[in-house]
């Protein structure tokens, strides 16, 4: 029996849980040793010219190497040219600034625009030397008007890029056509707010380096080595030979290591420049305004349809806070208008998006990355609708749905679903959830006037994983003399458990136990070239990748037992159970794994393979969530999370379940606590994990999972991405939830987070209004 | 002071946190340093067998007591303890940066209360936050460590 789809745990977890993981704070290595401390000097001003800077008190500071500011950076060619028409389609691969007018320096050159930015770094013997020095240089500001409010960025009073037109960086979309709108016995509009969010990965940013004999080597905690290696490569004019990037164990991602930034790279810098190790491990304060945040749009939806429940028009406009530079941001909008239709069969679908600059920490991807922000948009508006007919909003979505006979499916917003079952899923799910007995439930607290009522929260959503399926990922397997098996995988860790997957498909294939199956990651040496994890793209991918390299060696070592066995190689068998090739009809006959790889010679059996998907996969499913609102103080309590997450074959269902988690606990977050709050004058008012809401055990519950598996037909395992759906589902259903406990009241829209104070806001409002 | 049994010393500055005498001079990387305001737990080790975030202890204060990491958890044999064979079977963790902190709070939380709920698991470990997991599994595992069950079925 194969063992895909069985629930094998980690063979991670023992290292893990009894030494702990090595981060790049724990890497110990001759090359670091006596590494310098790197200490950032940031801006406390959102916008602000520098008029100086006087490091002459730090540098007289104990246990100070170095104080570095833009002008010692005299050594790195200049930033190359920006990308024609911006960055390119897929380019979560690439999210450096888009440069020319937008440029983003290294270090802050005449001004800053945002607070956090990077003014100068630091070189200490020790980190406390560090935190002291970087108080003592004193640079002096001239504060300029800041803009934080993307409404104050379009209206361009103050702009932020003296040499660009405005603060629009993008602009994509039509001009709105209302005319398919004047047939719909009803349109509802609503403005909504998908508010700007923290990542928050446990370890935050950290990057260590050494020059020595002309080789750079960076340790960098990062979703891409490889991609890592060719960013510094063209930063600071190297050949990526001279640069070896090594990525130890990460502490999470989700979307915000994706490469590496201006922060990464400075310090990189700092270790050619000096000739001095140096390591640098942000605070988790730095972490929450100098990594990048996540969501930040805004949007007007309209939605136009029947009395019948048909939805006959949608229109989604979007404008993009990207902060203050536009990193892949500029490219979410698009990512957003290719998936705004969702699961749905809209006749006439309308986008626009605009993407602005603010003195705000810049915006990049977040588990999920434009996506969430689609369904967000048209889950809300579906609700909007079936309030405007009075239609159950399970119904309103059955009546639109794509039907499961209609794939491959091509969508008016220009993306070509591979496969669903999309009222599968969704009856699944008010099946498991007891939808019927949820409304009763909700309908006796109605009429009794309870102060606790419950709500019941749906979205049902498709997304795109592996957008950029084109440039694939890389696998070489390598089956020694001695029987055993090494993967060499481009598919960089950052936690999902790639070890025990790819094991797993060697396993499977080959019939070497996992236990004598090695897999490496995460070293540009061993591994120059490769993509890394990041748009739920690892196994499909990754993944496949190894599955093919494993049927290469096994067709390698076909030929090579026949040889070694006097055989025809169609009389050849392996018996996968038992890791061990016989001729057909004589189990007798058997030689294991290293006999045939010992025969092929000292380099045992060798497959490399790059692959390519022809194009990305649809993964689908839908998420309930059952909420109780407290109607006299506002207080939200989530009950219950039931969810139908399909994402193709599942490998092992331990880590696709962990994945599911862990994405829902991050949408229910947006959905109920979390926000990055700035004031007027741009500073950031959630700058501290004491301040910032990231959510805790106790408010949430366990979760229901309920199975499916549709296929799909782009690659020859049948997977789909798994990593986002989780946040991409329960953010919408947790809202729609909130709302729908409170609809009676005659609230019909709550912005998230849908905090104590809001929900009891919006209450008061419906109550005054009636 | 006593570190995992061992018996640590170093004259360090009177500032130095708790924390990163472990980690700097005992040279125990496993205890995680998350955050700065006392928020995340990551730095969870037991002082004198309760749980205390390191990162919240001067090194001085610890002067003569004893502290366990995790490092410290696992029998001389090798053998895991209960709450890391349950933390590998319920898929408690994934990137594994949370983890240390998380065993020794759910380590303190089964000495007080060695039968918990659900409830009293998740408001043990309010102050140890995880990015990962929602969660689900760690509180699983703890639920399962405090069975018994640590080696049982993950469905």
């Amino acid at each position: 029996m194969s063992i895909l789809g069985t629930r094998v745990v980690r063979i991670e977890d023992p290292r893990l849980l009894t030494a702990g993981g090595t981060y790049v704070e724990d890497v110990r290595v001759p090359e670091l040793l006596g590494a310098a401390r790197v200490t950032f000097v940031r801006s406390p001003h959102a916008h602000a010219l520098i008029t100086g800077v006087d490091a002459s008190a730090a540098l007289a500071a104990p246990g100070v190497v170095a104080v570095l500011t833009y002008q010692d950076i005299n050594d790195i060619p200049p930033p190359p040219p920006p990308p024609e028409g911006g960055p390119p389609p897929g380019s979560e691969a690439a999210p450096l600034p888009m440069g020319g007018v937008w440029q983003e320096p290294l270090l802050a050159v005449d001004r800053v625009r945002f607070v956090g930015e990077p003014v100068a770094i630091v070189l200490t013997d020790d980190t406390y030397q560090g935190e002291d020095a970087a108080e003592l240089v004193s640079v002096d500001y001239e504060p300029l008007p800041v803009v934080v409010d993307p409404a104050d960025a379009l209206a361009g009073q103050t702009q932020l890029f003296p040499d660009a037109a405005s603060n629009v960086v993008v602009t994509i979309g039509k001009p709105a056509d209302d005319t398919a709108f004047d047939g719909c016995d009803v349109v509802v509009e609503r403005d909504i707010v998908n508010q700007r969010v923290a990542p928050v990965p446990m370890e935050g940013r950290a990057t260590a380096a050494s020059w020595e004999d002309g080789k750079l080597t960076v340790w960098v905690s990062t979703q891409n080595p490889q991609i890592s290696r060719f960013v510094m490569a063209g930063a600071f004019g190297l050949d990526p030979d001279s640069i070896r990037v090594v990525v130890p164990d990460v502490g999470g991602g989700f979307g915000a290591k994706i490469a590496v930034d201006r922060d990464a790279i400075i310090v990189a810098w700092a270790a050619r420049h000096t000739g001095r190790a140096v390591r640098w491990v942000e605070t988790r304060s730095e972490n929450l305004t100098g990594m990048t945040h996540g969501r930040a749009q805004q949007h007007t939806v309209k939605i136009g349809g029947n009395r019948d429940g048909r939805v006959l028009a949608y229109r989604l406009e979007v404008v993009q806070d990207t902060g203050a530079y536009p990193r892949m941001s500029g490219f979410l909008p698009t990512l957003t208008s290719l998936m705004a239709v969702g699961p749905y069969d809209i006749a006439h679908v309308e986008t626009a998006g605009r993407v602005v600059v603010t003195n705000t920490t810049p915006i990049s991807a977040y588990r999920g990355a434009g996506r969430p922000e689609a369904t967000a948009a048209i889950e809300r508006a579906m609700d909007l609708f079936a309030g405007e007919i009075g239609m159950d909003p399970a119904e309103v979505r059955r009546r639109n749905m794509v039907p499961a006979d209609r794939f491959p499916h091509q969508t008016p917003c220009g993306a070509h679903y591979d496969s669903g079952d999309y009222v599968g899923a969704l009856d699944k799910v008010l099946a498991g959830a007891d939808y019927a007995g949820l409304r009763a439930d909700q309908a006796r607290r109605r009429e009794r006037g309870d102060v606790a009522q419950l709500g019941i929260g749906l979205a049902s959503y498709v997304e795109i994983t592996a957008a950029d399926a084109d440039s694939g990922e890389t696998a070489r397997l390598v089956v020694g003399g001695d029987g055993t098996a090494t993967v060499y995988t481009g598919s960089s860790s950052t936690g999902q458990g790639h070890e025990t997957a790819w094991a797993m498909l060697v396993q499977s294939e080959l019939g070497i136990p996992m236990d004598n199956v090695t897999v490496l990651h995460g070293d540009t040496d061993a591994i120059p070239l490769g993509t890394g994890s990041h748009a739920s793209r690892s196994l499909q991918l990754g993944g496949v990748a190894v599955h093919k390299a494993a049927v290469e060696v096994r067709d390698e070592a076909r030929r090579v037992a026949a040889d070694m066995m006097e055989a025809s190689e169609a009389d050849l068998e392996l018996d996968t159970d038992r890791g061990l090739w016989h001729v057909r009809g004589d189990p007798g006959s058997g030689r294991t794994w290293a006999d045939v790889a010992g025969h092929a010679g000292q380099d045992g059996l060798t497959a490399a393979v790059h692959f390519t998907e022809a194009q990305p996969t649809f993964p689908f499913g839908t998420h309930l969530a059952v909420t109780e609102v407290d109607t006299e103080t506002g207080k939200v309590t989530l009950l219950r999370h039931v969810t139908v997450d399909d994402a193709g074959v599942v490998v092992n269902p331990v880590l696709t379940e962990g994945q599911r988690h862990g994405g829902i606990a991050q949408g229910a977050a947006q959905a109920l606590l979390e926000e990055m709050v700035y004031d007027a004058e741009g500073n950031p008012l959630t700058g501290t994990l004491a301040d910032y809401a990231a959510i805790s055990a106790t408010e949430l519950p366990s979760f229901e999972l309920l199975e499916s598996e549709t296929p799909t037909p782009i690659n020859p395992l049948g997977v789909k991405g798994i990593g986002e759906a989780g946040t991409i589902g329960a953010t919408p259903a947790v809202q729609n939830s909130v709302i729908d406990a409170v609809s009676h009241l005659g609230v019909r829209h709550i912005d998230m987070p849908t905090t104590p104070a809001r929900v009891w806001a919006a209450i008061s409002e419906a109550r005054d209004s009636q | 002071m006593t570190v995992n049994g061992a018996t640590v010393g170093a004259e360090v500055a009177d500032r130095t946190l708790l924390v990163h005498f472990l980690r700097d001079v005992a040279g125990l990387t496993a205890t995680n340093v998350g955050c700065d305001t006392t928020s995340c737990g990551a730095c969870t080790v037991l002082l004198d067998g309760q749980s205390v975030k390191s990162c919240t202890v001067l090194a001085a204060q610890a002067d003569g007591r004893e502290v366990t990491t995790l490092e410290g958890l696992a029998a001389g044999d090798g053998q895991m303890h209960p709450v890391q064979r349950a933390f590998q079977a319920q898929h408690g963790l994934q990137c594994g940066f949370c983890t240390p902190g998380m065993v020794m709070a759910a380590v303190s939380l089964l000495a007080e209360n060695p039968r918990p709920t659900e409830e009293q698991v998740r408001t043990g470990l309010e102050g140890n936050l995880c990015r990962c997991t929602g969660y689900h599994n760690i509180v699983r595992a703890v639920l399962a460590a405090a069975d018994g069950a640590e080696g049982q079925d993950n469905r």
